[in-house]
């Protein structure tokens, strides 16, 4: 029997996604939903055939407050984010999203050779986000800011609150709300490939590790062979024990 | 501004008005016009009456540079003829290329004298976008490039005011390509002189007199937003403004020019109406004596009083064209390539990962049919 059981990995539960890590992450999926199908109504609204006056109608104005709405809940919300990223453990850390070290690009480049140029190798296996999730999470949070920066400076204009009128700046900046609200529909197509490529690389990894990719953003836990993890061999950076300390354990 | 301590011997615009022949009625009427344009309360009407009959006239100089002269038009034409008759037509104006009687040497004499005699008092108007190709003899007068002449006027200025878009935003001549390299002249002032941007092709001629008129009552430049646009008249969007609003908000459109929601006069959105982006008056003041405006006659607003908007998109639809992908394609085209491209992309990862990490993925499956087994056994 002990033979057997040498073949068969031992899998050990860590917990990587923090409950609020996990809320954000929902709760800014199903907003990005939102934002990008009312998004894309109040860009190209349906001709609608109506015998009721317009007085009796606010078909535009009702998919335009989920619009605003769902824009302050996705702004808190990724304000949250980046507090969570100095609170939350190692893996919500802001280390992880921006390439501070030789030690990242090197993890970055090896990534690319393992699972986009699909090279022969060892296994890359991370705990948290790898070093190439993190960099492309990173241009993410930029296009985040992009989309509440065109999005609140057009919203500026037609808003008597002082907190969109701290955006008022930005149609200014870009050369008026024209080009600004351009920039905002451009933008929007990022995140629409973004979600198609994330979802098949969740798949994916869950696919070739086995480790429960998929449900760890429901409970939380990601699993890993136990060898590798006294090892010490697994590449996330941590960004409060260096990577030699626990190799010398 | 003080007008009243500089030693001119202007007659005052009251002076001016009584010698026209027009009515004291006349001349509060104007009065009670203009303060409503300009958006001040019910008590200032005196103080724009008071101002107008004791200030002596400001001088002013008119340039026109690369321009159709369409600003002056709106401006002759605004509704009540006293801006025509006395702050224009013969008082006013010390030196402008279209409306003057002097020409030639006479007329470089008339502006060359208005600078010396009244430095620092005179309000610089200018007409146009300032080419700076090819050295600028694009567009030369007397002799000097548009932006000698510029900076000349401009240096004993108490004020400039950018008539229109071309003196504002560039406008239809700094479009791509801008061949003449035509610049807007808050790119091109060095002096610290005041700036006010009137933009619009052309701006309402009521909102050229209130700015004017601004002037004189007050002695200072109107309050100013970011981009140097009165607040008065450009603070709100065309759309905000909009008689057609409801329609936006019900969801009610028109798809076609020649449809029925055309002729119910529903919202112009989705045949290319620039009213959500565009900052103007129009909505509010109207054209041709309050008569109309783009939107009323059933035409979308173009946003001409925007920055850019020969190059900002089409005039007739939302979606503007993505420059370098052909005039056709808009940024929805390109994203949904993109988006095939990427599921293509995918579909061959998906292929590649079962074959080279078929290793990796046979043994997973081989240990976890194996620890099923043991479950079993």
């Amino acid at each position: 029997m002990a033979t057997k059981y040498l073949q068969i990995h031992r899998l050990r539960r860590v917990y990587v996604w923090e409950l609020p890590v996990r809320i954000y992450h929902w709760l800014n999926a199903l907003v990005l939903l939102a934002l990008i199908a009312t998004g894309f109504y109040i860009a190209n609204p349906l001709a609608l055939m109506s015998q009721h006056e317009a007085t009796g109608k606010f078909t535009m104005g009702w998919i335009r407050y989920i619009h605003f709405a769902a824009a302050y809940l996705f702004f808190f919300n990724f304000f949250f984010r980046i507090y969570w990223g100095f609170v939350g453990n190692k893996y919500a850390n802001w280390r992880q999203f921006i390439p501070f070290s030789k030690k990242f690009f090197k993890e970055m480049w090896y990534v690319f050779r393992m699972d986009i140029l699909m090279l022969k190798g060892k296994e890359h296996m991370s705990i948290g986000h790898n070093a190439m999730a993190g960099f492309i999470y990173f241009l993410t949070f930029i296009a985040f800011l992009v989309q509440c920066l065109t999005g609140f400076g057009l919203y500026a204009a037609m808003s008597g609150w002082w907190f969109p009128k701290l955006f008022a700046w930005v149609p200014n900046f870009l050369g008026g709300d024209i080009m600004t609200r351009q920039i905002h529909h451009w933008s929007m197509w990022f995140f629409i490939l973004f979600v198609v490529i994330h979802v098949y690389l969740v798949f994916y990894h869950d696919y070739v590790e086995g480790r429960g990719e998929i449900s760890s953003m429901g409970g939380g836990w990601k699993f890993i062979e136990e060898e590798t993890f006294e090892r010490g061999h697994h590449q996330t950076p941590n960004p409060e024990k260096p990577a030699k300390d626990v190799e010398k354990k | 501004m003080s007008n009243n301590a500089s030693p001119t011997t202007q007659p005052s615009y009251y002076q001016e008005v009584e010698r026209k022949g027009y009515s004291r009625r006349d001349f509060i009427g104007f009065v009670t016009m203009m303060a409503a344009f300009m958006g001040l309360e019910k008590s200032a009407i005196g103080q724009v009456v008071k101002a107008l009959e004791t200030k002596p006239r400001i001088p002013v100089i008119w340039l026109h540079f690369q321009e159709c002269t369409c600003c002056s038009e709106s401006f002759i034409r605004s509704s009540h003829p006293i801006v025509a008759d006395i702050l224009l037509d013969k008082i006013s104006l010390d030196y402008t290329e279209t409306l003057m009687a002097a020409s030639g040497l006479q007329a470089e004499a008339a502006m060359k004298n208005t600078m010396e005699k009244y430095k620092g008092e005179y309000i610089l108007c200018v007409e146009g976008s300032v080419p700076t190709g090819a050295d600028g003899v694009y567009c030369m007068i007397g002799g000097k490039t548009s932006l000698q002449i510029l900076e000349e006027a401009a240096a004993g200025a108490k004020a400039v005011i950018a008539w229109g878009s071309c003196a504002s935003n560039g406008c239809v001549q700094s479009a791509k390509p801008n061949p003449t390299g035509a610049t807007p002249i808050h790119k091109l002032l060095k002096s610290s002189v005041p700036l006010i941007k009137v933009p619009g092709c052309p701006p309402i001629g009521e909102v050229m007199a209130g700015v004017i008129v601004h002037l004189v009552t007050f002695g200072k430049i109107p309050e100013l937003d970011r981009l140097g646009r009165p607040k008065a008249f450009y603070s709100k969007r065309v759309h905000d403004t909009c008689y057609r609003r409801p329609f936006y908000d019900a969801g009610l459109f028109v798809e076609t020019f020649d449809d029925e929601s055309a002729k119910k006069g529903y919202c112009l959105y989705k045949v290319g109406c620039k009213g959500p982006s565009t900052y103007n008056a129009c909505g509010v003041m109207k054209w041709n004596n309050g008569t109309s405006y783009p939107i009323q006659s059933g035409h979308g607003c173009i946003g001409c009083s925007e920055e850019n908007f020969w190059d900002n998109g089409r005039l007739y639809e939302r979606a503007s064209a993505f420059a370098g992908f052909g005039i056709e394609s808009n940024a929805d085209d390109l994203g949904k390539v993109a988006l095939v491209g990427t599921g293509v992309a995918i579909a061959a990862h998906a292929i590649a990962t079962n074959v080279r990490k078929h290793k990796l993925i046979f043994n997973l499956e081989k240990e976890g049919k194996q620890s099923e087994k043991e479950l079993d056994a």
